[in-house]
C-alpha cells in the first residue's frame, strides 16, 4: 500500500535530519570558540526583534509615539536590530575566514548570503516607516539610487503604506524561511571545522561531488 | 510625551553628526566607532579562551 505524499516526505525528512541530527546536545571540540557564539547570538538578537516587532504592531503607531512604555518597546526594537547586526556581521567575517563553504556547505553559505540581503531590506524599510523627518531624508535620499538603477518602478520607498507592509509582512517572511532554511542546512551539514594546517582534499572531493 | 521628562542622554545628541570623508567615501564618527567595536571584539572572539565544560560523564 502507497504511504502517500506525506509520508514519503515525513521518511525522507526523518532519513535526512534524525531527532539526534535536529537536536544535537553535544558538538565537536573545535566548537569551543567564541567565533562559534555568534550564530546564536544573531539569533537571540533576531528572537527580541520580532518579539518588541509584534508587541509594536499590536499596538500600533499612537502608542510607540506617544507613551512612555511605547518609547521603550520602540527603542528595544532599534537597539536589537542593531545587535543583530553587529552579531551578524562578525559572524559573516568568522565563517569567511574559516572558508565555511567547505565540505558540501555552499548552499549553508549562500543563504546566509541572502538572508543578511533581506536583513538589510528589512531594516531599511524600518527606517522608511518611523514617521519622523529622519525616514523623510532616508526615503527621499533612497528614491532617487533605486530610480537611477531602475528598481523604483517596481515600489515606491516614498509610499508609505506599501513599505509598512513589507517591513511587517514581507520581508520578515522571507527572512524567516531563509533563517530556517539556513539552520537546517547547518544542522544537515554540521558546523564547519577550522581550516586544517595542510590542504583536505577529502572537502575538495565532497564540493566536487 | 514632554520631552523635558526624558532622563538626559550622557552625550549631547544635540547637535548635526560629525562625518568624516575620503574622496566619495562619506562616514559617520558614530558609524566608525560601531565599525571598530565588532573588529575589537572580533579580535577578543578569536584570542580569549572559552570556558571548559563538564564534559561527558
Amino acid at each position: 500500500m502507497s504511504i502517500g505524499w506525506t509520508g514519503r516526505t515525513r521518511e525522507a525528512a526523518i532519513r535526512a535530519l534524525p531527532p539526534g541530527k535536529l537536536l544535537p546536545d553535544e558538538q565537536p571540540a573545535y566548537v569551543a570558540s567564541w567565533i562559534y557564539v555568534f550564530g546564536v547570538l544573531t539569533l537571540s538578537a533576531l528572537a527580541i526583534v520580532l518579539t518588541s516587532g509584534t508587541v509594536l504592531a499590536l499596538a500600533g503607531p499612537a502608542w510607540w509615539h506617544t507613551s512612555a512604555l511605547g518609547h521603550f518597546v520602540n527603542s528595544l526594537h532599534l537597539w536589537s536590530v542593531e545587535l543583530f547586526f553587529f552579531f551578524m556581521v562578525i559572524h559573516l567575517w568568522g565563517k569567511f575566514f574559516m572558508a565555511a563553504w567547505r565540505g558540501r556547505r555552499a548552499m549553508t553559505w549562500i543563504t546566509g548570503v541572502v538572508a543578511f540581503a533581506t536583513s538589510i531590506g528589512t531594516a531599511f524599510t524600518g527606517y522608511l516607516v518611523q514617521q519622523n523627518f529622519d525616514s523623510q531624508w532616508i526615503s527621499t535620499q533612497a528614491k532617487d539610487g533605486l530610480n537611477s538603477v531602475g528598481i523604483g518602478a517596481f515600489f515606491n520607498v516614498l509610499n508609505f503604506g506599501q513599505m509598512l507592509l513589507w517591513h511587517v509582512i514581507l520581508l520578515p517572511l522571507v527572512l524567516g524561511v531563509l533563517v530556517v532554511g539556513h539552520i537546517l542546512l547547518v544542522r544537515l551539514r554540521g558546523v564547519v571545522p577550522p581550516i586544517p594546517h595542510t590542504v583536505d582534499h577529502t572537502d575538495a572531493a565532497e564540493d566536487k561531488s | 510625551m514632554d520631552p523635558a521628562a526624558l532622563p538626559a542622554s550622557p552625550i549631547n545628541l544635540d547637535h548635526p553628526g560629525h562625518y568624516l570623508h575620503w574622496g566619495v567615501i562619506q562616514l559617520s564618527v558614530a558609524n566608525l566607532v560601531v565599525i571598530a567595536a565588532m573588529i575589537v571584539v572580533f579580535v577578543l572572539a578569536l584570542l580569549l579562551p572559552f570556558p571548559k565544560g563538564k564534559g561527558p560523564s
